[in-house]
């Protein structure tokens, strides 16, 4: 709730913040516009919004994670560190009391530490020393070394001098303390508002691990390895698809007899996930290599297909009966008007099948693989190197990214006259 | 002999939904080389199927058409064709969307490179040849269909609704333009418009279709395109005949219109 909060707080204040600063500074044509509120060629994106929203989620990563990104006083509550102590007060079976000591070290998970050393004290109950880990918890066995037990009749009454029964606790600077069913104190050590490095590990941390992984490798293979055998699954699964699946596309787009025949199976085929394939192709391919390549060719199959028949059904037949009478053959027409008009779909559906195809290979990889960036973080994440598996989607993320942009270049590139006719 | 002939041509199909059209019954039409002939009609006249059968893209149901004597069957390098838009290639340049029709016939460049060159001097684009389509305004556009048409030497240039897409003066600009390349090339000329003006300023002939059956209503014999040769268009159509002409073609298609309307209230 509070990483929320800040959140919308950050939004709200540099929005009037740099709206109001930035407001008199730009004085272009849209500027000039006092219709915006629905003209979606009047909003463009706001750069230093986008900066701050970046920023923002570093600020609210390193502020819960106590990162050394963050200036120290605006980091969140850390989790209690050091030696706690508190007191409880036992009652024999005769009504007697007697107070003790209790002193426990909290030690970060990481380094371990050694039990207090306390002295026994007078009375019956003797003072206990016991040793817990941040953010866990510890039974304090308290009546082990008293002169009497809870066999005889004695029980905890008191924490720090306040009265507690079974099922109470009572709260202090270091955490709490839990009265068990059966009279067992137990001592919880102050959380603080921070994510435990195991569910969110703090920014530098995630950065040096990936130094590491960099260096190192993950599981016999180099970083390298792992992204490049996911890449190179998704181009020559897509290679595939796309050899099969375009001149099928143009012989639907040529052919009542091809058009009859593969409709039925591609339409069917189009709406059914590549992952919902995956138990099909394990079962008939395996695990290995050969499956997956078979996943990804499915996975882009489809969408090359349709991508080159509606490439064919949308030209112009102007275009058609122009170069026929200009006195082109059938192949003539092929190689110069359907192929090269077909190309700005045919772009569009490449863009679509490796986006679907990235996607695929990490989710092929995280089933079953020896390398892979979906095998590396679903490894990771059963060792529970939390680090490592931000770092894999952060990778994952970058690379499909990539992936778009080098396909949107090739198309300017490759096809510099779509949607300009 | 020479020139296109048509015979008793045509057209009827049935539709899905049962029944049958009429798209064209019983046209015939002989036109010599180097006519120039403009075709007017309400919309559903047929005359772009006439236009499409012509140019062998369509198949008639009846009759035959002759070009210079030889049976007219699918399309062909001898009936060159211009739209109205979006026949050029996109992907190709300027230069290479005139020579497409060449290239086609496996000529080499060095055998049509004076062709385009000329070509592209007559209708004034010789400083855009290397330029993409898109990057060209509309009359540009035009400018090169013609350019890709007679490029490939055809004995007949259909033209269906050439400048239809053009604004009013640029339009005016393009009528000059293919007055001057019919009179340069001497080209038969099958021009499908909708405008009555233009078909009086580029007609030679002119025929007037009526719909329903689409089929041949009246056709003229025009001065106007001789004499908008030598003189400025403005200047033809002060001439006296050219208003009364107008007028008498215009309330000729009123009439079929209202007929048309008129019918399709009695069944309603």
């Amino acid at each position: 709730m509070t990483p929320f909060l800040i959140y919308v707080a950050v939004f709200v204040v540099s929005f009037y913040l740099v709206t109001k600063l930035q407001g008199a500074g730009i004085r272009d044509f849209t500027s000039l516009k006092t219709v915006t509120f629905g003209d979606e060629s009047a909003v463009r994106p706001n750069r230093i919004a986008g900066v701050i929203s970046i920023a923002t989620i570093f600020l609210i990563w390193g502020i819960f994670t106590g990162s050394v990104i963050v200036p120290k006083p605006l980091h969140a509550p850390a989790p209690f560190e050091g030696t706690a102590e508190f007191t409880y007060t036992a009652q024999k079976a005769d009504g007697a009391t007697d107070d003790a000591l209790v002193r426990v070290v909290v030690h970060p998970r990481e380094t371990p530490a050694e039990t207090a050393e306390v002295p026994a004290g007078d009375g019956f109950a003797k003072n206990d020393a016991a040793v817990v880990a941040q953010w866990r918890s510890v039974l304090i066995p308290w009546d082990k070394n008293d002169e009497t037990t809870r066999k005889e009749g004695a029980k905890i009454v008191a924490i720090n001098g306040q009265p507690i029964t079974p099922g109470g606790t009572v709260d202090f600077d270091f955490g709490s303390v839990t009265l068990s069913d059966k009279g067992t104190p137990n001592f919880e050590p102050s959380r603080g508002l921070q994510m435990e490095p195991l569910y969110l590990p703090s920014p530098e941390t995630v950065w040096t691990r990936t130094v590491k992984i960099f260096k190192e490798g993950f599981r016999n293979f180099s970083i390298w390895e792992h992204l490049g055998f996911s890449l190179y699954r998704v181009i020559l699964g897509f290679i595939l698809g796309a050899v099969v699946g375009i001149p099928l596309g143009y012989a639907m787009g040529l052919s009542n007899w091809f058009r009859g025949w593969f409709d039925p199976i591609v339409e069917f085929m189009r709406p059914v996930p590549p992952l919902a394939l995956i138990p099909l192709v394990i079962i008939w391919a395996g695990i290995g290599e050969a499956g997956k390549i078979i996943l990804l060719f499915l996975a882009a199959l489809w969408i090359m297909a349709i991508a080159a028949r509606s490439g064919v059904s949308g030209v112009n037949i102007s275009k058609v009966h122009a170069a026929y009478s200009l006195g082109a053959s059938k192949w003539q027409i092929m190689r110069h008007v359907i192929i090269p008009n077909s190309l700005p779909e045919i772009f569009t559906g490449a863009r679509v099948a490796m986006g679907v195809c990235w996607g695929t290979v990490v989710a092929a990889e995280l089933v079953a693989a020896e390398q892979g960036a979906g095998m590396m973080i679903m490894t990771a994440s059963k060792f529970q190197n939390t680090d490592i598996v931000i770092m894999g989607i952060v990778l994952i993320g970058v690379i499909g990214f990539g992936i778009d942009m080098m396909m949107r270049w090739a198309e300017r590139y490759l096809v510099p006259w779509k949607g300009k006719s | 002999m020479t020139g296109l002939s048509i015979q008793n041509l045509s057209m009827s199909f049935d539709l899905p939904s049962g029944g049958a059209v009429q798209a064209l019954q019983d046209v015939s039409l002989d036109l010599k080389s180097g006519e120039l002939l403009s075709v007017l009609g309400p919309s559903g006249c047929g005359k772009t199927t006439l236009l499409n059968i012509v140019a062998g893209f369509l198949a008639p149901s009846g009759g035959e058409i002759t070009l210079n004597g030889r049976a007219v069957h699918g399309p062909s390098a001898d009936r060159g064709m211009v739209f109205q838009k979006g026949a050029l290639f996109e992907w190709m340049s300027v230069r290479d969307n005139i020579s497409f029709g060449p290239r086609m016939q496996g000529q080499r460049e060095a055998e049509y490179k004076d062709e385009v060159d000329h070509l592209l001097e007559i209708v004034g684009l010789q400083d855009f040849k290397d330029k993409a389509i898109y990057e060209l305004s509309g009359g540009m556009q035009q400018r090169v269909a013609l350019a890709r048409c007679l490029a490939n030497h055809p004995d007949v240039i259909l033209m269906d609704e050439p400048l239809g897409a053009l604004d009013a003066l640029t339009r005016e600009k393009m009528q000059s333009l293919v007055l001057k390349l019919w009179k340069e090339t001497g080209k038969t000329i099958i021009l499908i418009t909708h405008s009555v003006e233009e078909a009086l300023l580029l007609g030679e002939r002119l025929l007037v279709m009526a719909p329903r059956p689409g089929r041949i209503h009246t056709e003229y014999r025009l001065p106007f395109a001789d004499l908008g040769v030598e003189a400025d268009l403005r200047e033809v159509k002060k001439h006296p005949d050219f208003g009364v002409k107008r007028e008498e073609i215009l309330s000729m298609i009123w009439d079929m219109e209202e007929e048309i309307m008129g019918r399709s209230g009695d069944s309603k």
